[in-house]
């Protein structure tokens, strides 16, 4: 499992707002080409350069896919990243604070400790 | 040497910006308190009269990213550029560009290079809310020459709290040793109890009242050993997921120092989280006369 992969990805859909929105349309779609062609840029280092050994496991891709923030949550991903991204793409279809209210009631279940999100 | 001209440690609000500016139906109902206190705050700036200002805040994922992720890092370049697209997005933040002052940046690297705190550095800064949003509230017209400094209280493994008070401590004798005939203001933002993606998050309060109590009385009467005899960076979980952004307090409860009551404290408890504003004047009160 890698929150490291998951993190980047929410970081870098979150940071391009023609990302948000493919995020919004085509989740599994935008899931599939982000893998193949973001996963292994480096991110502070010359464009030419990529890594060769990122990928997500079957269960992080279905989490991400399925916009599921109560599993995202507990593999440990960062959860300003997965706030803040889901925010900008869900927001929008709720009343003030609504959306956000009902994003914890869904993980009212969770209780302390925390998954760990250190990477 | 420079004169270090007030302290302040604020909490830093991106909605601040949105709520004092809307009108009419937009405008909250708190909006009208919560600017009146900050209008309050601000004229503890003003009364210092600084010339330059230390920044201390955060990077929330911008520009600092996990592939290269420093603890502490000091800001030295002519100009930063603040905010990012999502938070205009997300707050409705203005895009602004501060100068900077790059002597006392260069200072406080050497100095602190000199004094075991292996800083990391940056000359092309872009800053985000977490010091932007203390320029909004405290010195809106952005004029004075700032010095960044990020600490990472967002990307563990972290920095003890102990650290973060030792850096605090330092950050003062560095900025009074410096060769300058300035007056500086440390300023410094974090947060009490919050959380932030979890179940807890924006509730009626802070995540944790009690939490908060505790935490502006150790603030406000500078109970530096108090406060580190309570928290760990394990016991910072149970307040709430992201309040080790409280470590930027202790940080400038270093600055002030031990035993330093607060010129100026005050608090607005808001929905989610507490505000919480404090002012130090280690050289008196700006045009109050001792009395004899």
């Amino acid at each position: 499992m890698s929150k490291y992969l998951l993190d980047k990805f929410l970081y870098t859909v979150d940071r391009d707002p023609e990302l948000v929105e493919r995020y919004r349309e085509d989740p599994a779609g935008t899931v599939e080409w982000w893998e193949a062609e973001m996963a292994n840029r480096i991110l502070n280092c010359a464009s030419a350069e990529r890594s060769t050994w990122l990928e997500f496991t079957e269960d992080e891709r279905r989490a991400l896919r399925e916009q599921d923030h109560v599993t995202l949550f507990q593999m440990g991903a960062h959860p300003f990243l997965t706030l803040t991204l889901f925010i900008a793409v869900f927001e929008r279809d709720h009343g003030p604070l609504e959306y956000q209210k009902a994003y914890g009631k869904a993980m009212e279940h969770i209780s302390l400790p925390y998954p760990d999100i250190s990477t | 040497m420079a004169e270090l001209a007030a302290v302040i440690a604020s909490t830093h609000h991106p909605f601040y910006y949105r709520a004092s500016t809307s009108t009419g139906a937009d405008r909250p109902p708190f909006a009208d308190e919560w600017v009146a206190k900050i209008e309050r705050f601000r004229e503890t700036l003003t009364r210092a009269e600084p010339d330059v200002l230390v920044m201390v805040g955060s990077d929330h994922f911008h520009q600092l990213w996990l592939d290269n992720m420093p603890q502490f890092l000091v800001g030295k370049a002519p100009f930063f550029d603040a905010n990012f697209y999502n938070e205009e997005r997300e707050f409705g933040l203005p895009r602004m560009t501060l100068r900077g002052e790059e002597d006392l940046a260069a200072h406080l690297l050497r100095d602190g290079l000199d004094r075991d705190f292996d800083l990391a550095f940056s000359n092309e800064l872009r800053i985000d809310h977490s010091i932007t949003c203390p320029i909004i509230t405290l010195r809106p017209q952005a004029d004075l020459p700032i010095v960044p400094v990020y600490t990472n209280i967002f990307a563990p493994p972290l920095p003890q709290p102990r650290r973060f008070v030792a850096l605090g401590k330092a950050i003062r004798e560095m900025v009074e040793s410096w060769e300058s005939d300035k007056r500086v203001a440390v300023i410094g933002t974090g947060h009490l109890s919050l959380e932030l993606g979890g179940p807890r998050q924006f509730g009626e309060h802070g995540p944790d009242p009690e939490f908060d109590r505790r935490a502006v009385e150790w603030i406000a009467s500078g109970d530096v050993e108090g406060c580190l005899a309570e928290v760990s960076l394990d016991s910072l979980h149970a307040p709430g997921n992201a309040t080790h952004g409280f470590m930027d307090f202790m940080l400038m409860m270093g600055v002030a120092g031990e035993g330093a009551k607060a010129d100026h404290v005050d608090t607005l408890d808001l929905f989610h989280t507490m505000e919480a504003y404090f002012t130090w004047y280690p050289n008196g009160v700006p045009g109050e006369v001792v009395p004899a």
